[in-house]
This record gives C-alpha cells, sequence and structure tokens, in this order.
C-alpha cells in the first residue's frame, strides 16, 4: 500500500498548526471575545465624553488609563476564557491520547492552541492600540522597549495561567467555570473597574503583586515614557516562571 | 507470509491500579496475517492489556514486543508499524473527515493515500462532514482510516463496535475482514460472542486479568462440555435410564415432553441408534453447534 507522494509535505507539526488555526476560526463564539469584545468596550468606554476630559486626580484623560487595561483584557480573555475549554477538552475527548498513537507527540496541539490564543491575543491588542490611537487621540507607548518587554512577560504569564487551569480541570465545563472564577479578580486587578492608581492604597498594595496589576502598571509606565520599575517586571517574570513551572507539573494527557 | 516470529509478543504481562491487579500474567502472541480476538466481560482487563501494547500504558511487569520494538521505549518507532482505534476517544467536533485524513496523513513519514482508504471505507460522501455530525457507524468507519493511515502492519481495534446497530456492526465485519486481506494483522477486543466467532482465527479469553483459554473459535466451542445441542420431541416415552447411558453427554432437559441433550456427535450418534432399536420417531429433530456464548459460561463459570 506504499504510495509516492509527488507533493511537498509539510511538516507533521505544522500540519497540526494548520489544522488547530482553521478550527480556531470556526469558533464564532470564541472569536468574538477575543478579538472583538475589546477593541469594542474600548469603544463604548471612549464614547463616553467625561473619560475624553483631562482628570485632575490622574493627571491624564481616563481613556488614557484605559487603554493599556484593555491590551490586558484582550490577553486575559484568550487566556483565561478562550483556551482553557479547548485543551482540557482534547483531554476529556481522547483527542490528546489518540494523537499519541501518532508518530507526533500531543504536546504539537498544546503548542498549537497556546501560539494561537497568543497570536489573537497580540492581535487583538494590537487592534486596542490602533484604535485608541485613531478614535481617541491616545499617545502610543512612548517607551516601546519597555512596553514590548512587559507585554510579552504578560502573555507569557496569561497564557501559562490558562495552561494551568487546562492542567487542574477535569473536563473542559469545569476549566471554564474555574476561567471565570479567575477572570473576574484579573478583569479587577487590570484596572477594568477602577484605574490601579486610584485603589486605595492597601488594596493598591496587593493588587500589583498580582499578575496582571503589576502588568497593568508596567504598561501604562512605558506608555508614559518611563522604563517599566524593575519590581513589577520582577512580579511578572515570577507568575510567568512558576504558573508555568505548574502546568507543566499538573499537567495530565488523559 | 514468509516471517515465522510473532508481530506481537506479550509475555507475563502485569498491570495493577491501587494495588489491585488488572492484568496478571497475561502471554499471548499473534502471528502476522492472523486476526487475533480478545473476548472477556466488561472489566476483565481487556482494553488494559493492549493499551500496554499500544504504549499508552507502562506495563508493572512482562514483556511486550511488537514487530521487536519496545511500545514504551521504541514508542516513535512502534507508532510507524501499529495502527490503533481506541475504545473512548473522539476527534475536534468541527474537523471534517476529509481534514481529519489529511492532517493524520501528514503525522506519518510513509502514509498510505487516503482516498482510496476513504473510498473502501464507504467515507467519500461524508468528506465535508464535520467529525460532531457523523453517526456512531460513520465515526468508527473514520477511526478505522486513521488507524490504517500511517500503513501499519498491526491493527488494535477495541469495542469497534459497540454501540453500533445490527447492519452498521455487520458492515464493520467486512471491513475488518478487507483490512486483514489487505495483509494487516488485527488484534481485535470485543465482549460481543458473535463477532468473535465470526472475526478471529484465534481468541483468548480473559477474564479478571487472566487468559482463562486460548484456542480457535471452534477449539474453545469443543472443548466445552456440551457442544452439540440436540433436540427432538419422542413419538413415544422413552426410558430416562437409556438416555442418561447415553455417551459424552452433558446435559439433559425434558420440557413438555421435548427432550433438550447437550454432548458431542458420538451422542448423536447413539441416540439415533437407540431410537431406532425402540422404533421411536424424533420429531422435529434439530442438532446445533453450542455458539461461542455456550462455551464462554462454560469457560469462565468456574471463576465466578
Amino acid at each position: 500500500m506504499s504510495t509516492i507522494t509527488a507533493v511537498r509535505r509539510p511538516s507533521p507539526r505544522t500540519a497540526v498548526l494548520r489544522a488547530e488555526a482553521r478550527l480556531f476560526r470556526r469558533e464564532a463564539g470564541s472569536l468574538f471575545w477575543t478579538l472583538g469584545f475589546p477593541p469594542l468596550l474600548l469603544v463604548i468606554l471612549g464614547s463616553i465624553r467625561s473619560f475624553r476630559k483631562f482628570d485632575e486626580g490622574l493627571g491624564m484623560r481616563v481613556i488614557d488609563v484605559y487603554v493599556p487595561t484593555l491590551v490586558l483584557v484582550a490577553l486575559i480573555v484568550t487566556g483565561l476564557q478562550a483556551m482553557p475549554p479547548v485543551i482540557t477538552g482534547y483531554r476529556e475527548r481522547g483527542i490528546l491520547r489518540r494523537m499519541s498513537l501518532t508518530p507526533v507527540r500531543p504536546s504539537a496541539l498544546l503548542t498549537a492552541q497556546m501560539g494561537l490564543n497568543g497570536a489573537a491575543g497580540v492581535l487583538s491588542a494590537l487592534v486596542c492600540l490602533t484604535i485608541g490611537r485613531l478614535a481617541f487621540d491616545v499617545q502610543l507607548p512612548k517607551q516601546a522597549a519597555g512596553y514590548a518587554l512587559a507585554f510579552l512577560l504578560t502573555v507569557t504569564a496569561a497564557l501559562a495561567l490558562g495552561a494551568l487551569i487546562s492542567a487542574l480541570a477535569p473536563t473542559a465545563r469545569l476549566a471554564a467555570g474555574i476561567g471565570m472564577v479567575v477572570f473576574f479578580p484579573s478583569l479587577f486587578s487590570a484596572g477594568l473597574w477602577a484605574p490601579v492608581q486610584s485603589m486605595p492604597h492597601t488594596l493598591r498594595e496587593i493588587v500589583v503583586l498580582l499578575p496582571f496589576g503589576a502588568a497593568s502598571q508596567a504598561l501604562e509606565q512605558a506608555a508614559a515614557g518611563h522604563w517599566p520599575a524593575w519590581s513589577h517586571l520582577g512580579v511578572l517574570t515570577a507568575w510567568a516562571v512558576v504558573l508555568t513551572a505548574a502546568a507543566a507539573r499538573w499537567f495530565r494527557w488523559e | 507470509m514468509t516471517s515465522t516470529s510473532p508481530i506481537v509478543e506479550v509475555s507475563s504481562l502485569r498491570k495493577a491500579y491501587g494495588g489491585r491487579a488488572v492484568v496478571d500474567d497475561v502471554s499471548f502472541t499473534v502471528d502476522e496475517g492472523e486476526i487475533f480476538g480478545i473476548l472477556g466481560p466488561n472489566g476483565a482487563g481487556k482494553t488494559t492489556t493492549v493499551e500496554c501494547v499500544e504504549g499508552l500504558r507502562i506495563p508493572d511487569g512482562g514483556r511486550i514486543r511488537i514487530a521487536g520494538l519496545d511500545p514504551v521505549a521504541d514508542h516513535a518507532a512502534v507508532t510507524q508499524v501499529l495502527g490503533a482505534q481506541l475504545q473512548e476517544s473522539e476527534l475536534q467536533a468541527k474537523l471534517t473527515v476529509r481534514e481529519a485524513l489529511e492532517l493524520y496523513a501528514a503525522l506519518y513519514p510513509n502514509p498510505a493515500d487516503w482516498r482510496p482508504l476513504a473510498e473502501r471505507l464507504g467515507l467519500t460522501g461524508k468528506l465535508n462532514t464535520r467529525f460532531g455530525a457523523l453517526s456512531g457507524g460513520q465515526k468508527q468507519r473514520l477511526f478505522i482510516a486513521l488507524a490504517l493511515i500511517g500503513n501499519p502492519r498491526v491493527v488494535v481495534l477495541d469495542e469497534l463496535t459497540t454501540g453500533l446497530d445490527p447492519r452498521a456492526r455487520r458492515d464493520t465485519w467486512e471491513i475488518v475482514e478487507d483490512v486483514r486481506a489487505g495483509g494487516v494483522t488485527v488484534l481485535l477486543v470485543t465482549h460481543f460472542m458473535e463477532e468473535a466467532q465470526r472475526l478471529c482465527d484465534r481468541i483468548a479469553l480473559i477474564d479478571t486479568g487472566r487468559i482463562t483459554a486460548l484456542d480457535t473459535p471452534q477449539g474453545l466451542i469443543s472443548r466445552t462440555a456440551g457442544s452439540t445441542i440436540i433436540s427432538f420431541t419422542p413419538s413415544a416415552p422413552l426410558d430416562d435410564a437409556d438416555l442418561a447411558a447415553l455417551p459424552a453427554l452433558a446435559s439433559i432437559e425434558d420440557k413438555d415432553g421435548r427432550i433438550t441433550l447437550g454432548g458431542s456427535d458420538e451422542t448423536v450418534t447413539a441416540l439415533l441408534s437407540l431410537l431406532a432399536r425402540h422404533r421411536i420417531t424424533a420429531h422435529q429433530l434439530r442438532v446445533t453447534d453450542a455458539t461461542l456464548d455456550d462455551a464462554f459460561l462454560d469457560l469462565t463459570g468456574a471463576t465466578k
């Protein structure tokens, strides 16, 4: 039954990534929440007239503070909401096991999922920055390198947190549930309800120790043209490392 | 087939979960080109045994070789010799049949052409259907295709027809025979006697983690007491003592004048001459072979 394949064949991992990308595009709900919701929320917030006026207490306009927050919302939605049920579902429904019967390790599915969700989060964040700049005249980050570094660390932490939820949840339904439980504190710490700067002192001290709290501060400082404080970058790095290690430690293939 | 060494070798396989032995000293070999059945009740350790063969589980003891390879240590090499359909497994719900075939073909260095494979399995009309929209029988046929797509020498089919309607089950049996005709060795796990009897060259009967018998289906049936069933209604009463004296008699039952005997060919011959001697006619005489069902109950009965 041997066959000669004349066409150049994609590498196995590329084939897995391609198939997952196709499936990713078929999830309309997931696509809306990852790519549509954060920019939409930014447009809604930007449409509030008072948010576009200079705020004495903040030292800038509210919308200026909200752009980094919505960049974080994009990463939180992809990492905590979109990805965990998919990966846990792949384990629950034996898809990872099925793949381990082939010459390709099932980790190819996980890397593909993390890559696709990471890319979707980055894209959504870039759309938010662009809308902020074009529609609401929000300056692009002045300290671009610092912003990029803080951003990449946050992407890593968000994906690692998502992977940890996938690792711990026995079913896709529970993964979605746990994702929800972590989702709201994450949005809060990213400053969605109230900017982190305007939080009471003690609360703020706690929030900046959380991954998305530290991230929101680091992004804001870089946006304003400063190199992000090492304390924030340190907190982010620590979370990224610990969450990745924990996800790797507790992940089960079946 | 020129090769004489078995393609699957399992010796003294042991696997326990939480101190409870699920597979306990299981040994068998499968020759190239054979359909080898592993038959047993639910929870007997059939799936655990084949999962060790597939390299999905690490045995606690014993030795397994697939074409000379260790399923755990040489896992990557084994995946190219052995294809499998898992008992409980799905694909991504929104993946179409064509995409699944293309994807799995891309995972192997020397895959089969998936088009003739899809044709053979009657999937050609379903290529653009998503996995989630397939019927149970179609899903199973797709999993058989995926098991064969790497051009394996052995396929493991685990509870292939469970949950299928009788029609789809029979269609699937034909496919399994077809797979073997294509030169692929089949390791078939089932709890359906009829399926094992119809398809398998040899059967290992597993009960509570141990092999209780290993033989051809006919061999298993004939080694059970009462492998031939004779039933008839005599035209005149027969003497019970005469009946009881029949050779190789295993069971005797008299229900409203209809007598059912379990025995062997010898019993049949002796019964016919007994009837002739007494000039008794046997109305509605039926002589049937016992099925694997009867053999199975007989062979596992001792452990219950």
